[in-house]
C-alpha cells in the first residue's frame, strides 16, 4: 500500500501546538485589543483548523483531488459569509431602504 | 488477519477480502471512500456555514447585547471541552495508526479513549446547559435576561430580545454539534467492535479512516464555535 504512514510523534506535536494555540485564545481574550479581538481570535481559529486538516484528517499527504475538494468546501463557505455580509454592509448606500 | 490477503475465487477473478468488486485495487478503493467523504463533508461544511452567517449577522445588528450574553458563558467549561476533544482528535488518529502498524488491541484501546472523551465532552455540555436553564437563559417563555454587571451602560433598547436571539443561535449550534458528536460515538462503538474481531489492519481499515476524518470536523466545528460563543465578550460593554 502507497499509503503514508505519519508518525507518532508528529501526532503529538500537532496536540501540543493545539493545546497551546487553545490557551493562547483564551488569553489573547482576556486582553482588550477593541475590534482586534475578533482578529486575533478567527487567526488562532483558522491556524488551529489548519492543523487539524493537515495533519489529523492527512490532507497534507491525499490526493489533489480530496484537497481540490476539501479547499472548495471552504470557498463555498467563503462566498456565503462573503455575499451575505456585503448585502448587510451596503444596504441604503446605494438606495434607501424603504421604510427608513 | 488482515496482512494475509484472502485470494478466494467466486465466479469471477479472484479478489482480496477487503476489495470491493468494482474497484480495481486497494488504493483506488481509498480514494474513492476518501472523497466520498470529503464530499459529505462539504455538505457539512455548508450546514454549519449557514448557522455561522447567521451568527455573524445577528452579531454585527446587535453587538451589545452579543457581548453581554456572551459573558455569561462558562469560559473555563469551554475551553476544558476544548482541550477533551482535540485529546478525542489525538487518540482517533492513533486508532488509525494503530491500524497500520497491525496492532488490534491499540484499535480497540484507542477507540475506546475517544468514546470516553467524547463522552466527557458531552458531560460537561449537559452541566452547562443545566446552568443555562436554572438563570432562565433558553429561549422560550420563561427566557430572562439582565447584563450581570449593574456598571454596564445599557444602550440596547431591545436587550433582552436580542441577547434571547444570542442564546437561541448558542443552543442550536452546539446543540447541533452535540448531535454529531453522538451520532460520532455511535459509529465509534461499532467500529471498536469490528476492531476487536480483527477487521482492520494494515492495508485495509477505511473505516476507521473515514470516521476520523468526520470526528475531526466536528473538532473544527467547535474550534470556531468556542471563540465565537464564549470568548468574544470578554469586553462586554
Amino acid at each position: 500500500m502507497a499509503e503514508h504512514v505519519t508518525s507518532r510523534k508528529v501526532y503529538f506535536l500537532v496536540f501540543a501546538a493545539l493545546l497551546i494555540l487553545t490557551g493562547l485564545t483564551v488569553a489573547a481574550a482576556e486582553v482588550d485589543l477593541g475590534a482586534f479581538n475578533d482578529v486575533v481570535a478567527l487567526t488562532i481559529a483558522v491556524t488551529k483548523a489548519m492543523l487539524v486538516l493537515l495533519f489529523f484528517m492527512h490532507v497534507r499527504y491525499s490526493t489533489r483531488m480530496t484537497a481540490l475538494t476539501a479547499a472548495a468546501g471552504f470557498l463555498w463557505l467563503a462566498i456565503l459569509i462573503g455575499l451575505t455580509l456585503a448585502d448587510y454592509a451596503s444596504r441604503g448606500q446605494i438606495f434607501p431602504v424603504p421604510g427608513k | 488477519m488482515a496482512s494475509e490477503p484472502l485470494m478466494e475465487p467466486h465466479g469471477h477473478a479472484a479478489h482480496h477480502r477487503d476489495l470491493a468488486h468494482q474497484f480495481d485495487s486497494l488504493d483506488q478503493q481509498k480514494e474513492s471512500s476518501t472523497l466520498g467523504t470529503w464530499l459529505f463533508l462539504v455538505t457539512e461544511i455548508m450546514f454549519f456555514g449557514g448557522l455561522f452567517t447567521a451568527y455573524v449577522i445577528y452579531r454585527r445588528l446587535y453587538p451589545q447585547a452579543f457581548a453581554l450574553a456572551s459573558h455569561t458563558l462558562n469560559v473555563p467549561m469551554g475551553a476544558i471541552n476544548t482541550a477533551i476533544l482535540i485529546g478525542s482528535s489525538l487518540t482517533m488518529v492513533l486508532a488509525i495508526w494503530a491500524a497500520q502498524v497491525s496492532w488490534r488491541k491499540g484499535i480497540v484501546l484507542f477507540l475506546g479513549l475517544t468514546i470516553l472523551l467524547g463522552s466527557a465532552f458531552l458531560g460537561i455540555k449537559s452541566v452547562e446547559y443545566r446552568e443555562k436553564f436554572e438563570t432562565h437563559h433558553v429561549p422560550g417563555p420563561t427566557f430572562h435576561f439582565v447584563p450581570e454587571s449593574e456598571h454596564v451602560k445599557v444602550t440596547d433598547p431591545q436587550l433582552e430580545r436580542h441577547a434571547s436571539i444570542f442564546f437561541s443561535l448558542y443552543f442550536i449550534m452546539t446543540g447541533l454539534h452535540a448531535l454529531h458528536m453522538i451520532i460520532g460515538i455511535g459509529i465509534l462503538v461499532v467500529l471498536a467492535v469490528l476492531s476487536w474481531k480483527g477487521k482492520y489492519g494494515p492495508e485495509y481499515h477505511n473505516p476507521l479512516e473515514m470516521t476520523g476524518l468526520y470526528w475531526h470536523f466536528v473538532d473544527i466545528v467547535w474550534i470556531f464555535l468556542f471563540p465565537l460563543l464564549y470568548l468574544l465578550g470578554a469586553h462586554a460593554r
